[in-house]
């Protein structure tokens, strides 16, 4: 391997990835120490950052370990959280070709801000384009890794009160959720996502509630294909 | 939990994360065309979802009795009003999560 062509291609990339640095701070410190508030040793942030990432999904993960062993609603939550990522990945069918041996953890890597930079960045001509994606893709995971394994750690040193912490998640959920609804035209799909979750919660109880609230949106959605997607498209 | 539980609890996620993101390239390998259908979900599924997801991560909230959801409701408000006006990710994050913290630990003790 030209190890020029490698040097070149991650000085290019670095750039791009510093503000997920800066984000990736915040989030996997408040993650790591979340997960020490939990109860949770350093081995579980780390190995959740190693073998997950997927920020949100971590931080749920912590509260399925802590909940009743459900292997799976923790399964199907996982596929419905995270499947948003279908789409990243349509986005990046034409982009992620040829990539050799590399494309396999390109692809484990590809989450909301990984996806971000190599859908909008323009790689110049002379950089190795594989290497670019590759090397944002790493250094983010890298990121994440590391900063929850901080989080973890100092979490050890803690000296006051973290009683409500765990409402960085709902935080981060709203402001999704805001940031969608302010992006779209249409808001049916918001507002049903809340009132069924809010119906289901009701009837089937704290424990129970995901499922039944995944199927009825995605029912609810297919039935109403023809009027919403006039409205949406 | 058994630490064995745990292990399967992390595994199925993991493996979730991983079919979520190579899913389409399993699909779709070459040029072949994304299916209508495919895309409309891809539209409308994420804002349902969201909703989804705040109701999940409140779904501790104790409503029929005391503080009868009174600082998610306070803190939730003040994330709509803070990010509406600053529009920063983090800094709402940030101090929606600080007032919810403030307001359990002193206000609604």
């Amino acid at each position: 391997m030209d190890k020029n062509k490698l040097k070149k291609a991650f000085k290019t990339a670095f750039p791009y990835t510093v503000p997920i640095m800066a984000g990736y701070f915040f989030f996997g410190l408040t993650y790591g120490i979340y997960a020490k508030a939990s109860g949770f040793s350093l081995l579980y942030p780390l190995l959740l950052s190693v073998i997950i990432y997927a920020g949100s999904m971590e931080f749920l993960t912590i509260t399925l370990l802590l909940s009743k062993f459900n292997p799976v609603q923790a399964f199907l939550l996982t596929l419905v959280i995270n499947a948003r990522h279908i789409f990243y990945g349509i986005a990046m069918l034409h982009k992620y070709k040829n990539l050799g041996l590399k494309k396999s953890y390109i692809i484990f890597g590809l989450c909301d801000e990984t996806f971000s930079i190599n859908y909008s960045a323009k790689i110049p001509e002379d950089v190795d384009k594989g290497y670019f994606i590759f090397f944002v893709t790493m250094l983010n995971h890298l990121y994440w890794v590391v900063s929850s394994i901080i989080g973890s750690l100092i979490g050890n040193f803690i000296f006051f009160n973290t009683k409500g912490i765990e409402f960085v998640l709902t935080s981060m959920f709203v402001i999704i959720f805001i940031e969608q609804w302010l992006k779209d035209k249409d808001h049916t799909s918001s507002i049903l996502g809340l009132i069924v979750s809010i119906f289901c919660l009701i009837i089937f109880g704290k424990n129970n509630f995901i499922i039944p609230s995944m199927l009825l949106i995605f029912t609810i959605l297919t039935i109403f294909r023809k009027p919403l997607e006039r409205r949406v498209l | 939990m058994t630490i064995t539980e745990q292990f399967i609890t992390i595994f199925l996620v993991s493996l979730g994360t991983i079919i979520t993101r190579s899913l389409p390239f399993l699909v779709f390998p070459e040029h072949k065309p994304i299916p209508k259908y495919v895309t409309y979900l891809g539209k409308v599924l994420a804002p349902s979802v969201f909703g989804l997801l705040i109701v999940y991560s409140l779904k501790e909230t104790t409503v029929v009795k005391y503080s009868y959801g009174l600082p998610e409701i306070l803190s939730v408000v003040f994330l709509l009003f803070l990010h509406i006006k600053k529009r920063n990710m983090l800094v709402s994050i940030c101090f929606g999560t600080l007032f919810y913290m403030f307001l359990v630990q002193f206000v609604f003790k």
